[in-house]
C-alpha cells in the first residue's frame, strides 16, 4: 500500500490541454474523488496515475517511487472499470485468478486467495458462474475482487457506479467504502455524481477544463467554496454577484451582504457570495423573519417543487432567481407569488473573488 | 390464452412466408435440383444422353476404393487444404488483428481495401498474373537478381508451393474478414483490464483474445478449407504436372474424360469425407469458441 503524489502534471491530445499543471497528494489509505463534469481532464489524470498513458511533463509517485514513464502492467495497480471489463470467456473465479496466475503463483495459494477475495465481495459461492450470468451489481463485486486479489498499491475505479440504477448505487457506495476500510487501501475514485463524492470520499478534488480548481475533506469544499463552479458543481448554491466590501460584498440595487466566510479580499473589487439553499430562512413578512440572521432580502415565490421530506422555493429578487429548501415540518406553506422575506446568517455566507 | 399464442404465432409464419418464399425457391431450382440430378448421375453406368443404354450401379462408388489414386489424391488435397489453411491463419490473423486494434480511421480504410482487393479480381486473372511472377525470368526472378549481387535462379512455376501461393491469396481475405470482425467485437477495455492486472501483451493474447476470437477463427478456417480441398483452378494452372489433385481429377471427369457419373460420385465422396471431417471437429471447436 501507498501514497500517490501527482505534480505539475500536463497532458495534451492535439492542441486540447487534458490536463494542465494538475497537483494533488492522495495519502496512503484514503479514499479520494475526483470529481467533474465531463472533459474536466478527471478520467485522464485517472488513466496517467493507472500508466494507460503517459504524461508530457509532470511527476507521478506511488509510494514515494517515480512511475510516470512506467507501463501499466508494472505499476502494480488495481482497477475498476465502468463497463467491469470482466473476460467473458473465462469463470467467476478465473477472472479473479487471472492477475495471480499471470504472476506464476502456485494453484493452492491462487485457489485460497480467490476464495478470500470472493468471499469479501459476498460473492463467495459463484465462483463457478460466467460473468453473463450475473447481474450487474454483481459484476462490479467480481471487478472489486479482481483488482484487490493482486495486493495492490493503489486502487483506481473509473465511474464503477455509474451503469447501476440508483437504489444499487447506494448499497454498492456502502459496500465498497466497508471494503476499502477493511484492506485499507488508497483508492481514487472518479465520478461525476456529487451526491457519490460528498458521501464516499475522505477528500475530493474538483477538476474542471484539466485543472484541479479545489481540493479537500467535502464538508470543507461544501463549507467553503474557493470558486463559483466549486460552488455550484458540488451541491447547489445561491450566487450574489456585486463590489466587495471587505467583508461582504454590495448588491447593485445597494443592499449589503454580509460573509462570514471565505476569501479576504481588497474593498471595491468585483466578488460573489454564494449561500446554501438550506441555510436560508423564508417568512411571510419582515417581523416573523429571524432577525439575528444579518442578511435579509424581499422577494417574491415564483415557484414550489414539494419533494415530501422537504420543499424547494424559486424566490424572485431583482431579476435573480434564488433557491431556498425548507425541511417539511408542516408549518410553512408558502403558495406561489407570494411576497416573502429571506434572511441567512453571514456565517453561512462565503465570500468569492470574481473569477 | 393458449390458442391465441398459437394463433399469432402462425399469423407470423403467415405473414413471414413471402419473405421467404423467393430465397427458397432459389434454393431448390438453383442448388437442390442440379444436386439430386448428380446423385441420380452418379450412380449411373453412363449419361442418358443420345439413346445409349444404362442402369444403375454402384460401380462408380467403388472405383474410387478398388483404385489407389483416388484415395491417395485425396489424402494429398486434404493436406493442401490444410497447408493453406494454416498460412492464411499466420498471415490473415496478424493482419486482422492491426486492422481491428492497432490501426484507425483512414489508413485502416486503406488497408482493408488491399486485403478486400483480390476479392474484386477475376480469379483467372489472378493466378495468371501469378504465374507471370513465379515463372523463370519472371518478376520475382528478374527483380531478385536484380537486387541481390550474386546470380540465383527462380523458379517456381510449376511446383507444390506455387499452388499453396496462388491458394493462399485467393483465400487469405475470407480469414482476415471473418477474424477482423471478432477481434473488433473485443472491448478494448478488456485489453486494459489485463493489463492493469500485470499480463505481459502475449499472456494477453493467449488468454484472452485468441479465445475471444476463436469463432471467427473457426469461421474463417471452414470457409478456406472446404473449397481449397475441391480446388482445380490454382493447380492446374500454377502447378502444371505436380499439380493433380482430387479437384483436378473430378474436372477431368466432366470436361476432358466425359464420365459424369464417376466425377458426381467421387464428389460426393469428398463432401461426404468433409462433413465427417468437421462434424468430428465439431465438438473441439466448440469448446474452443
Amino acid at each position: 500500500m501507498a501514497g500517490v503524489q501527482v505534480s505539475n502534471v500536463s497532458r495534451s491530445f492535439g492542441a486540447h490541454k487534458a490536463l494542465d499543471d494538475v497537483s494533488i497528494d492522495f495519502a496512503d489509505g484514503g479514499f479520494y474523488a475526483l470529481l467533474g463534469p465531463s472533459g474536466s481532464g478527471k478520467t485522464t489524470l485517472l488513466r496517467q496515475i493507472a500508466g494507460f498513458d503517459f504524461p508530457d511533463s509532470g511527476r507521478i509517485a506511488i509510494g514515494g517511487e517515480s512511475v510516470e514513464r512506467v507501463p501499466v502492467e508494472k505499476r502494480r495497480i488495481g482497477m475498476v472499470f465502468q463497463n467491469y471489463a470482466l473476460f467473458p470467456n473465462m469463470s467467476v473465479a478465473d477472472n479473479v485468478a487471472f492477475g495471480l496466475s499471470v504472476r506464476g503463483e502456485a494453484k493452492a495459494v491462487i485457489a485460497a486467495e480467490v476464495q478470500r477475495a470472493l468471499d469479501l465481495v459476498q460473492l463467495g459461492k459463484l465462483g463457478s458462474r460466467r460473468p453473463h450470468q450475473l447481474s450487474g451489481g454483481q459484476r462490479q463485486r467480481v471487478a472489486l475482487a479482481r483488482a484487490i486479489v493482486t495486493k495492490p498499491r493503489v486502487l483506481l475505479l473509473d465511474e464503477p457506479l455509474g451503469a447501476l440504477d440508483k437504489a444499487l448505487r447506494v448499497d454498492m457506495q456502502i459496500e465498497l467504502k466497508r471494503i476499502q476500510r477493511e484492506i485499507g487501501i488508497t483508492t481514487i475514485f472518479v465520478t461525476h455524481d456529487q451526491e457519490e463524492a460528498l458521501t464516499m470520499s475522505d477528500r475530493i478534488g474538483i477538476l474542471r477544463d484539466g485543472r484541479l480548481v479545489q481540493e479537500g475533506p467535502p464538508e470543507e469544499i461544501y463549507d467553503s467554496p474557493k470558486s463559483e463552479f466549486a460552488a455550484t458543481f458540488l451541491g447547489d448554491a445561491n450566487i450574489l454577484r456585486g463590489d466587495t466590501t471587505g467583508t461582504g460584498i454590495r448588491l447593485p440595487d445597494g443592499t449589503a451582504i454580509a460573509a462570514g466566510a471565505g476569501a479576504t479580499l481588497a474593498a471595491g473589487a468585483k466578488a460573489s457570495c454564494a449561500v446554501r439553499p438550506e441555510r436560508i430562512r423564508i417568512a411571510t413578512n419582515a417581523g416573523s423573519a429571524d432577525q439575528t440572521n444579518g442578511n435579509m432580502l424581499r422577494g417574491q415565490v415564483s415557484k414550489r417543487i414539494f419533494a415530501g421530506n422537504n420543499s424547494t422555493y424559486f424566490v424572485e429578487r431583482d431579476g435573480q432567481t434564488l433557491k431556498v429548501i425548507v425541511q417539511n415540518t408542516g408549518i410553512e406553506r408558502l403558495a406561489e407569488g407570494q411576497d416573502v422575506m429571506l434572511s441567512w446568517s453571514p456565517e453561512s455566507t462565503v465570500l468569492i473573488a470574481a473569477n | 390464452m393458449a390458442g391465441q399464442v398459437a394463433v399469432g404465432s402462425r399469423s407470423g409464419l403467415r405473414s413471414a412466408l413471402p419473405l421467404l418464399l423467393p430465397a427458397y425457391l432459389w434454393l431448390t431450382v438453383a442448388i437442390f435440383l442440379p444436386l439430386s440430378a448428380m446423385v441420380f448421375f452418379s450412380f449411373m453406368t453412363d449419361l442418358p444422353l443420345s439413346g445409349k443404354a444404362w442402369s444403375f450401379t454402384l460401380d462408380n462408388y467403388m472405383t474410387f476404393f478398388s483404385q489407389g489414386l483416388y484415395p491417395t489424391l485425396l489424402l494429398a488435397s486434404l493436406r493442401l487444404g490444410l497447408e493453406v489453411t494454416l498460412w492464411c491463419v499466420v498471415i490473415g490473423y496478424p493482419a486482422a488483428y492491426v486492422l481491428a486494434k492497432v490501426l484507425k480511421g483512414r489508413s485502416r480504410e486503406a488497408i482493408f481495401l488491399l486485403v478486400i482487393l483480390p476479392f474484386w479480381s477475376n480469379g483467372l486473372v489472378r493466378i495468371f498474373s501469378w504465374a507471370m511472377v513465379l515463372r523463370e525470368g519472371g518478376i520475382l526472378d528478374t527483380a531478385l537478381n536484380a537486387a541481390l549481387p550474386f546470380e540465383i535462379n527462380i523458379d517456381l512455376m510449376y511446383s507444390y508451393p506455387a499452388v499453396i501461393i496462388g491458394l493462399v491469396h485467393s483465400y487469405v481475405p475470407y480469414m482476415v474478414l471473418t477474424c477482423y470482425l471478432t477481434l473488433q467485437a473485443i472491448d478494448d477495455s478488456l485489453i486494459e483490464a489485463g493489463r492493469s492486472l500485470g499480463a505481459s501483451r502475449l499472456q494477453m493474447l493467449k488468454r484472452v483474445i485468441v479465445p475471444l476470437a476463436m469463432p471467427g477463427l473457426v469461421a474463417g478456417a471452414a470457409l478456406i478449407f472446404v473449397p481449397v480441398v475441391g480446388s482445380f483452378m490454382e493447380p492446374r494452372i500454377l502447378g502444371g504436372r505436380t499439380g493433380t489433385f482430387y479437384g483436378t481429377i473430378i474436372e477431368d471427369q466432366f470436361v476432358a474424360v466425359f464420365n459424369w457419373p464417376l466425377g458426381a460420385a467421387l464428389s460426393f465422396i469428398l463432401l461426404a469425407v468433409v462433413l465427417v471431417m468437421l462434424a468430428l471437429a465439431s465438438p473441439v471447436l466448440k469448446r474452443a469458441a
